[in-house]
């Protein structure tokens, strides 16, 4: 091995692509790759692909000396339910957690409508007697004597996988813990998930459903990961692999065996991982990252170069974007929202005549009409060619080519009652529908988080997201956007920026003014050294953070704050100092307090963490004078609907400085920037392309 | 009218549509009511300068719907607009101008562009407590029932009126928790102010008035072509609920013509003696909501949406309750009435209208008795909601223990035992009490709970469908009636009232299953096997399926 060569290496498999990114000690890429996906055994296309970037850097596997992998397979294995056969076992009294749920109908209007399924029917859930009360003390014992016959009925429903989930089990995991032991004595081959140990917070819905859907992909994703691993290894892989979550954190491969649910969309994650990576680069503090592939576009809120975590998370939603129609999974996770807008996303006329777009999506079979393959109803792609945004020949460097006349006939096809004489204008309805449903779900997103997008940086990347960036940012009154280098690849090139960390997220009810404070300290030291211990598999020796904090409310609020606390045990000095950091809080989301209201604690939660790679800080550089264009194209004002003549250059010969006045594109081989009339764009010392909103005229 | 120009509007509604969305989420996120937080029971609107609605927020339960329409109308009606300044919020708890009970304020602020009106926002959210006999249906006319604030000026110009916040604060046994709400209503108004604004800033409006002639004028024609499909004609039909005192009857007489669909509720039994009666704008929400399920679901809201239906009803009936009738609990009655227009609908519409549902929720207040106090123990009131099930549809079963109409969310156990002396020991469906029919109809549940302390329990009931079950459709049978009882022999309670729940002793609240839909011989042997083999049905049910069995 060439001790010269401490290579890392991001392994990002997706539903239709596998990305690889090879980089060295100082985070250059020297390779990357797109191969295809290989279903039916994801490791073959992950080797395949991991080879060829190895041979592309002149590198071996012992030059590797960090492997990161982020895989969507538990993730599809939810949604195409492919997972194992599941058993719920409740406490008795308590078979109908999952079918009575929250009592709800997701869908006001719509009395027609299905429940989700949630994996475990009503004749596989079975229940054992013994209670604990919400204080974690025992009411009644646990019913060992039928935990036999329980046994025999886990047989009779044919299951692979339990999970358990008791009453009360996050306040005291004995019972749990007990019930899992005698089965697994009992039957050694089942695969057991407790509640306590997967999502130990009050609320026995959503930690059923969390221990269900950990239960369900649990056999299948171990499996792959044993399999993953001892394929590279037999390779010469020599470093412990790295599995990234859908917090944003890297995991160890056994943790992440016991836990794959975490794992689940961690694509996504990678992308918000390098937007905050951007942004600490470029030095901004409030950014709103933005990306808009072929079907959605996912935005997520930046503060601090730390993307907005939450702990809940929708799977497989019965009704596509609608809330509250999926199975609730409460992990902790990089929030996102996720609209159904993207290049493929379909335009329809609703029945009062208006103009629809999205959520159905041409896909990339048989994508945008423009493709000529065969689609025929105008997409957002169709519109942005029509409108002049797309050049036809450089699209995908080429590779497929654009059929502009196709994009028109279908947009004069199915919108032909407001087209009027051409389809240019429906064309550029299409564009402002669906930029505007982006900007209302990012201003909507940031409204439910207690913020406010205006003073944001936008970070705008995938396939769409350049093109579009501009016009989402002015709806949504953002006026600065940076557009990274190589905006098609962010996931995997995310991985490689993402620390090892571990979260833990627990509830222990308490009231501000009797805190038992000695019970507390010791049970975040009992969080800490579970949070540390595995991180400290993944990352020996490396120096860690810890973040300790408190989700707290005022007594008779459903809506909780999550406010940092000091890492240190805490005393009696600072349950001011506690209450003022809720107020300050409280204040800047709601702008006043509400003084004699008691404050109550519901959950407390620790990070653990490795330090952030050192990020190299990026100056702008000073005004170059105008960029030369590569040619020139009629293209319609995205702000006007007029035809205007906008100046093409090619991305990879902007240099430092160097500045673009709109109306502009900016080609690169995935995608294209527009510059609106309204921005001018100038490209920084790191490559990034930084848009600016031109002083509005007076 | 060129295409650009009408995309714009169409952006410009779809804007409107996402500002009281924001409007609608800040409220709910800075409320301290629970029923705002875990049911939404709140509304956001945006109106022209004529008080016409264009938007509201599509929240948890439709008690606003077209109440919220009507009220600011009324409102804006009682001012001079001449007198109106920036920065200015009215207000008011009418139940009979705002939404139906003393909780529910109302706050209307007008928009300025140019020194000039150019619109409203409004919005209405339930307060915890007014005072008086508090929520329940015991005060015996409008003036047990708590504080009555007329029409006023909340906010001068930014400025919020210290002696109005003194008397709402000092006639409530909630004060803190009012003037949160009420200042979370003032921060709603004023965000939709900002934001219409911005809008208009954006946009280089002068004033709302072509987009508003578009939104109206589109959801009008969209509504009458909706409503064209429903044939023409008149349905009548009855529906006997529980009452207080007595049986009620509801009656209503639905009217589709090409101009629109019209109700009357006239032969509805008088008012009851206890609050639950309902004034018309309620009625009228609830009706509303039901039929625009069936007929154009997918329009929004708004002035033109909703003027195509009206609702009449004669002044007394119980449906259209007069000052100073007690209307605190006008839900229990007033959710009852889908289930009434829906027995009208389905004559002329029987393919598309599902069998009547459990429908009114099934809440469950509890608080701690008056000695439990004296003696040291625990003071907390509880605000419980379980749901029975939904009327089976004419295509797939009812839903089981699932709120309809409201929106209600059901309670967590780990989360009800945290907060308050109770232990729930048994929440599971019912079995058989689903309706039987080709569609099942949806299943009640059952809910058994002890003090978890020794002292003993209050429990404040209103509920309905004790005695008259929730009917099939086309051959589909009853569904369970609720049962409420203490002890597995204790005698069978009424619906209303107050009871007193002995410490040791257990609570078993039981809620009701919906109706059916089609003959039960029709229903397919799969899906009778499937229901059996979950123990949905008992095998002794599944004999009322023609014989169909587990074989």
């Amino acid at each position: 091995m060439n001790p010269q060569h401490k290579l890392r290496l991001a392994v990002d498999i997706g539903g239709t692509f596998t990305d690889i990114v090879l980089v060295d000690t100082a985070g250059r890429a020297l390779a990357t790759n797109k191969t295809p996906t290989t279903p039916e055994n994801p490791t073959i296309g992950a080797l395949a692909g991991v080879d060829q970037a190895l041979a592309d850097a002149n590198a071996e596997f012992d030059d590797v000396t960090g492997f990161i992998h982020g895989t969507t397979l538990a993730t599809n294995a939810l949604i195409e339910r492919r997972g194992a056969r599941v058993v719920s076992v409740t406490t008795k009294g308590f078979r109908d957690i999952l079918e009575i749920a929250y009592e709800r109908r997701y869908s006001q209007y719509d009395i027609n409508l299905s429940k989700p399924d949630l994996i475990v029917s009503r004749d596989r859930c079975l229940t054992i007697g013994g209670r604990l009360n919400a204080k974690g003390e025992e009411l009644i014992p646990l019913d060992v004597e039928n935990v036999e016959s329980l046994a025999a009925q886990i047989d009779a429903c044919g299951a692979e996988a339990v999970a358990i989930c008791l009453l009360h089990s996050y306040a005291n995991p004995a019972h749990e813990q007990e019930l899992a032991k005698q089965l697994a004595d009992l039957r050694p081959d089942l695969v057991i998930s407790i509640s306590s140990d997967i999502s130990p917070e009050a609320r026995e819905f959503e930690r059923l459903c969390t221990t269900v859907a950990n239960a369900y992909v649990q056999p299948l994703m171990s499996q792959y990961l044993d399999d993953f691993a001892v394929q590279f290894k037999a390779r010469g892989l020599s470093c412990p692999i790295l599995m990234m979550t859908a917090g944003g954190g890297m995991t160890t491969l056994d943790t992440a065996t016991r836990h794959p649910i975490r794992l689940v969309e961690s694509g996504p994650a990678g992308g918000a991982i390098l937007a905050a990576h951007i942004a600490a680069a470029s030095g901004e503090d409030q950014v709103l990252s933005f990306d808009m592939g072929g079907t959605t576009a996912k935005l997520c809120l930046i503060d601090g170069f730390q993307p907005q975590t939450a702990r809940n998370f929708e799977i497989s939603r019965a009704a596509r974007f609608i809330k509250g129609s999926g199975m609730p999974v409460r992990i902790p996770v990089l929030e996102m929202i996720e609209i159904g807008a993207g290049g493929g996303s379909i335009a329809t006329l609703d029945r009062l005549g208006r103009l629809q777009v999205g959520p159905r999506s041409a896909g990339s079979e048989p994508g945008p009409a423009a493709f000529g393959k065969g689609g025929t109803e105008p997409t957002v792609t169709d519109a942005d060619v029509v409108l002049g945004l797309i050049d036809p020949k450089r699209f995908a460097e080429g590779r497929l080519e654009i059929d502009k006349a196709a994009a028109d006939q279908a947009i004069s096809n199915q919108l032909g009652s407001i087209t009027g004489d051409s389809s240019v204008s429906a064309a550029f309805g299409i564009s402002e529908i669906v930029d505007e449903s982006m900007a209302s779900a990012g201003r909507m997103h940031a409204v439910e988080s207690g913020k406010d997008l205006r003073a944001r940086t936008m970070i705008a990347f995938g396939g769409n997201g350049p093109l579009h960036a501009t016009r989402v940012a002015r709806r949504a009154g953002v006026k600065r956007i940076l557009i990274p280098r190589d905006p098609g690849v962010g996931s995997a090139v995310g991985f490689l920026v993402a620390p090892v960390s571990f979260e833990i997220v627990r509830s222990r009810y308490a009231r501000l003014d009797d805190l038992d404070l000695a019970g507390l300290n010791a049970f975040f030291g009992e969080m800490l050294e579970q949070a540390t211990t595995v991180v400290h598999t993944g990352a020996p020796k490396q120096r860690l953070t810890r973040r300790l904090s408190a989700f707290m409310r005022y007594h008779g609020q459903g809506h909780e704050i999550e406010i940092s606390l000091p890492d240190r045990a805490l005393t009696v000095a600072d349950k001011p100092e506690l209450k003022a950091l809720f107020e300050e809080e409280y204040s800047r989301q709601f702008s006043r307090i509400v003084p004699g209201m008691q404050i109550e604690i519901m959950n407390w939660a620790v990070t653990v963490a490795t330090l952030r790679s050192e990020v190299e800080s990026t100056q702008e550089v000073s005004d170059q004078g105008s960029a030369s264009p590569d040619h020139q194209r009629e293209v319609v004002c995205d702000l006007t609907g007029e035809q205007v003549v906008a100046d093409v250059y090619i991305r990879e010969t902007l240099r430092p400085g160097m500045v673009v006045a709109g109306p502009a594109l900016i080609i690169e081989p995935q995608t294209t920037t527009l510059v609106s009339t309204d921005f001018t764009a100038r490209s920084n010392i790191a490559g990034t392309l930084i848009l600016t909103q031109n002083e509005a005229p007076t | 009218m060129t295409s650009i120009a009408n995309t714009r509007l169409q952006v410009m509604w779809n804007r409107l549509l996402a500002i009281v969305e924001e409007q609608g989420q800040a409220l709910i996120r800075a409320a301290f009511s629970p029923i705002v937080r875990e049911c939404g029971d709140i509304s956001a609107g945006i109106f022209d300068f004529q008080g016409r609605m264009l938007a509201q927020a599509v929240t948890g339960t439709p008690g606003h719907i077209n109440t919220m329409a009507e009220a600011v109308k009324t409102l804006r009606s009682r001012f001079d607009l001449q007198d109106m300044r920036p920065g200015d919020i009215y207000l008011t708890n009418d139940p009979w101008i705002a939404s139906g009970h003393l909780n529910d304020f109302l706050l209307m602020m007008p928009v300025f562009h140019h020194d000039q009106i150019i619109g409203f926002t409004a919005c209405t959210s339930h307060l915890v407590d007014l005072g008086g006999q508090g929520m329940g249906p015991e005060g015996t006319d409008i003036y047990d029932e708590g504080l009555l604030i007329p029409p006023c000026k909340l906010v001068s110009g930014g400025e919020i009126e210290p002696l109005l916040m003194d008397i709402i604060k000092a006639n409530s046994r909630e004060p803190v928790a009012n003037e949160g709400d009420i200042y979370a209503l003032v921060a709603c108004c004023e965000t939709g102010s900002e934001r219409l604004i911005g809008m208009i800033e954006e946009f280089r409006l002068q004033d709302l008035c072509d987009l508003s002639e578009y939104i109206i004028e589109t959801s009008r024609r969209g509504t009458l072509e909706a409503i064209a499909a429903v044939p023409n004609g008149v349905f009548s039909s009855t529906l006997q609920v529980d009452g207080s005192e007595r049986p009620i009857e509801l009656c209503a007489k639905l009217e589709v013509s090409n101009k629109g669909i019209s109700i009357d509720f006239d032969g509805s039994s008088r008012c009851s003696g206890k609050g639950i009666n309902v004034p018309l704008n309620y009625a009228t929400a609830y009706s509303v909501f039901a039929l625009r399920c069936i007929v154009g679901p997918d329009i929004p809201n708004n002035a033109g949406s909703l003027e195509p239906f009206k609702v009449v009803a004669p002044e007394g009936c119980i449906l259209n309750a007069q000052p100073p009738a007690p209307v605190a609990m006008r839900h229990t009655i007033g959710q009852m009435t889908p289930d009434l227009v829906y027995g009208c609908l389905s004559q002329a519409l029987p393919d598309l209208v599902p069998a009547e549902g459990a429908s009114c929720m099934y809440d469950l207040p509890l608080r701690n008795t008056a000695e439990a106090i004296l003696s040291g123990g625990t003071q907390f009131a509880l605000e419980l909601v379980y749901n029975g099930g939904t009327g089976a549809r004419p295509k797939a079963d009812g839903l089981s223990a699932t709120a309809f109409p409201s929106g209600v969310w059901g309670s967590q156990v780990e989360m009800t035992e945290a907060v308050a002396p109770v232990l729930i020991t048994k929440r599971e469906l019912r079995q058989d009490s689903g309706g039987a029919g080709t569609y099942r109809g949806g299943l009640g549940q059952r809910i058994e709970m002890v003090s978890a302390t020794n002292e003993d329990l209050l429990l404040f009931l209103s509920v309905d469908r004790i005695d008259n079950a929730a009917r099939g459709r086309q051959g589909g049978k009853s569904g369970a009636t609720g049962r409420i009882r203490i002890g597995r022999d204790g005698p069978d309670l009424p619906g209303k009232g107050t009871v007193r729940i002995p410490a040791c002793e257990t609570l078993i609240f039981e809620t009701p299953g919906g109706g059916g839909f089609g003959d039960p011989a029709d229903r397919s042997r799969d899906a009778v096997r499937r229901d059996l083999s979950h123990d949905l049905i008992s095998d002794c049910h599944a004999a009322g399926y023609n014989g169909k069995s587990r074989a």
